[in-house]
């Protein structure tokens, strides 16, 4: 009875969760690490440091979690919950589109497109914005933006091009 | 010895007087308050920004543009705690106790005038301590071999995770997490590739910039996107002469600003304590001799000069480590120090007699910038206020193109603009499950140069890792060590029994001070 209250209450805890991420990242880092070869202690390997450091996280997720259990763990004023109180799934997905959209129209149509694209959908992402305060937004960036890094910092990416043909 | 400083000092001043370094300085300190100001933009998102701007300039121009962005974030920062109580960034925190009150009262013209003034004598006070002390340090770091180095690194590394905000044992995950992806790439000794999982893009490793942006830039974005609350310029109307203290003021705030400078400079010695402990520090000390303590946090010039000229003490002392020893205290400097390498030079004690133009110039190039910070924001106070009101949601587009071009530019490849938004969303993942990403960086720069020592002190031990104890040095550091270790697990033990009593205590006790900080960041708090 007494495991399963307690287990109940680890699986409500954040610090279970990360705990956890560390222990998986540990655990990869130890086992792909492993691959490399190791070396002996006067002569170490490419493998051996990242097998040691992937195996000292792996001890410091089951600490972290561990330590969430400790009575008066709570008390660090942290919020226990892992999404924040008003999830922005449309911003956040705004937010990682954004260089997604840049690589993509800045690799086959250039770096003004690409400058548009990339602040026009990441400007969407905020509840208050208007299709035509975003298009001025991006616009007015995409203006300021080219002249500086094109014609000033010299960055050797075509302003306008087709489909990457430069 | 003295002499010797002096000399440097004078040298420094020459190369710092130069038109190309002092404009570079300039925009630097510009830039720099500038986004001090601006909610949401923290100097380690925009030092990264900039550096791939810095891969065409002199080594010279280039840090000390970075270095005065750092110190101009500083003076910014004070602006927005004390109109806003929007502590933009951790070290005004405290500031926005007694800074806020001010302003309700009407005084918030003087309790930013005095502010500058603070900062600029901590600053001075700071550096000066840089330019009498790093020769010293220099001198006893000459004489360390590898295994002093690799346990010298191992301290800085466990102070930087343990004492900056948040939980200690979270933090020397991150620094682990840090070490590991500088070791992602090439291998230098041997040639093999790590970690690469096919991708050629990444034999030289996980490109700095990107891993910065994607930390501090699009994580942070993504944290605050729609959070910000709006904010209240009802009393943002602030012009040049509501900023002149009358003489009691200046009375009152004479010695609490010299007790900060003492606090923020000590604070700086130990690796690891930035600028936000000290300021937290100081006004907790500052609180404990006052004759009444009660009256704090209800505006008293006491309680916004002390922190103020802490931190900036704190900021200056910080570049003693990183520049003599090239051990970053934090994860600012841990981007300097990364910006030094991609120019090629490689930090460490040798860099002051190897690169005395970067070293004495930095120096001097830090009064100057300070003297024009002085100058900035005395009659520009309106200009920077008027900034104030710039919403997010024109922000943070406008960042995320920078963002994007910026780590494009850095290799012109667009495999980096993909790495940036990965690191991102890890980023953001690791913030809401309560780390803090600063370790990160930390581990990150110091990772290379971590293995590499350590296996060049195996290999001259034979592979007798009690090298590390037995040599005189290296047992001290490891001591250290130990002690912090030791230290944190005891506070702990004895914090959770705290808890559990009622006695509330010092509201801002030392202890607490960097978690109440943290917090206050997050809530963001409007009136």
């Amino acid at each position: 009875m007494r495991l399963s209250t307690s287990l109940r209450e680890l699986i409500g805890k954040r610090d279970f969760y990360a705990g956890g991420l560390m222990l998986l990242l540990g655990l990869g880092i130890a086992l792909k690490g492993s691959s490399y070869r190791a070396g002996t202690l006067m002569h170490m390997g490419p493998g051996f440091l990242p097998t040691a450091l992937g195996i000292l996280l792996v001890l410091l997720g089951i600490a972290i979690a561990a330590a969430s259990l400790a009575p008066g763990a709570d008390e660090h004023g942290d919020d226990q919950s892992l999404l924040p109180e008003h999830p922005q799934w449309w911003a956040w997905f705004c937010i990682l589109m954004s260089p997604i959209a840049f690589i993509f129209f800045g690799r086959y149509f250039g770096m003004a497109p690409g400058t548009f694209a990339c602040v026009f959908i990441a400007a969407l992402g905020d509840k208050t914005a208007s299709w035509k305060g975003t298009v001025i937004l991006a616009s007015v960036v995409t203006v300021f933006g080219v002249s500086l890094f094109s014609y000033f910092l010299q960055v050797p990416m075509p302003i306008l091009t087709w489909r990457g043909e430069f | 010895m003295i002499e010797q400083a002096l000399s440097g000092l004078w040298y420094g001043f020459g190369v710092a007087f130069e038109p190309h370094n002092i404009m570079w300085c300039f925009v630097g300190v510009l830039v720099g308050n500038m986004v001090g100001v601006l909610p949401g933009m923290g100097p380690l998102a925009t030092i990264s920004i900039l550096l791939p701007l810095t891969f065409g300039m002199k080594p010279v121009g280039a840090i000390l543009m970075l270095g005065g962005v750092m110190y101009g974030a500083q003076y910014g920062g004070a602006i927005c705690s004390i109109l806003l109580n929007l502590p933009c960034h951790p070290p005004h925190a405290v500031t926005c106790l007694d800074g806020f009150p001010m302003t309700k009262q009407g005084r918030g013209g003087v309790a930013l005038g005095l502010t500058v003034f603070a900062s600029f004598v901590g600053a001075s006070w700071g550096i000066t301590e840089m330019i009498f002390l790093s020769p010293l340090l220099v001198k006893a770091a000459l004489q360390f071999g590898p295994a002093e180095v690799c346990s010298l690194m191992l301290l800085g590394l466990l102070a930087g995770s343990t004492l900056a905000r948040g939980s200690p044992i979270k933090g020397v995950a991150m620094t682990v997490l840090g070490l590991f992806l500088g070791s992602v790439g090439t291998d230098l000794e041997t040639g093999s590739e790590r970690y690469t999982f096919g991708m050629t893009e990444l034999d030289d490793g996980i490109e700095l910039i990107a891993l910065a942006l994607g930390l501090f830039g699009i994580a942070e974005f993504m944290n605050s996107v729609n959070q910000v609350a709006p904010i209240n310029t009802k009393y943002t109307n602030v012009g040049i002469k509501d900023m002149r203290p009358t003489k009691a003021d200046m009375k009152r705030a004479f010695f609490p600003m010299w007790r900060g400078t003492i606090v923020g400079s000590l604070c700086s010695l130990i690796p690891g304590t930035g600028p936000t402990i000290a300021s937290f520090v100081a006004y907790a000390t500052e609180k404990k001799i006052s004759k009444h303590p009660e009256k704090f946090g209800t505006g008293l010039i006491e309680g916004v000069v002390c922190p103020e000229a802490s931190t900036h003490s704190s900021v200056q002392g910080d570049f003693i480590p990183t520049m003599s020893l090239g051990i970053p205290g934090d994860a600012v400097m841990a981007l300097l120090l990364g910006a030094l390498m991609i120019q090629g030079i490689v930090p460490g004690p040798q860099l002051i007699s190897q690169h005395p133009d970067i070293f004495w110039g930095l120096v001097a190039s830090f009064w100057i910038g300070n003297i024009m910070l002085v100058l900035l924001n005395v009659p520009l106070i309106g200009i920077w206020v008027k900034m104030l009101a710039i919403p997010y949601r024109f922000l943070y587009p406008s960042a995320m193109f920078f963002v994007c071009i910026g780590v494009y530019a850095a290799n012109n490849d667009f495999f980096q603009v993909g790495e940036v938004a990965v690191i991102g969303l890890f980023g953001y993942v690791l913030l809401r499950l309560g780390f803090h990403p600063a370790p990160i960086l930390l581990g990150f720069v110091l990772g290379p140069r971590f293995e590499e020592n350590f296996r060049r002190a195996m290999l001259i031990s034979r592979g007798d890792i009690l090298v590390f104890v037995e040599r005189p040095i290296s047992a001290v550091f490891v001591a250290l060590c130990l002690i912090l270790i030791g230290s944190q697990i005891y506070f702990r033990l004895k914090g959770a029994k705290a808890d559990l009593e009622p006695a509330a205590e010092n509201a801002v006790s030392d202890e607490a001070a960097p978690e109440l900080a943290a917090q206050q960041v997050r809530a963001t708090p409007a009136e």
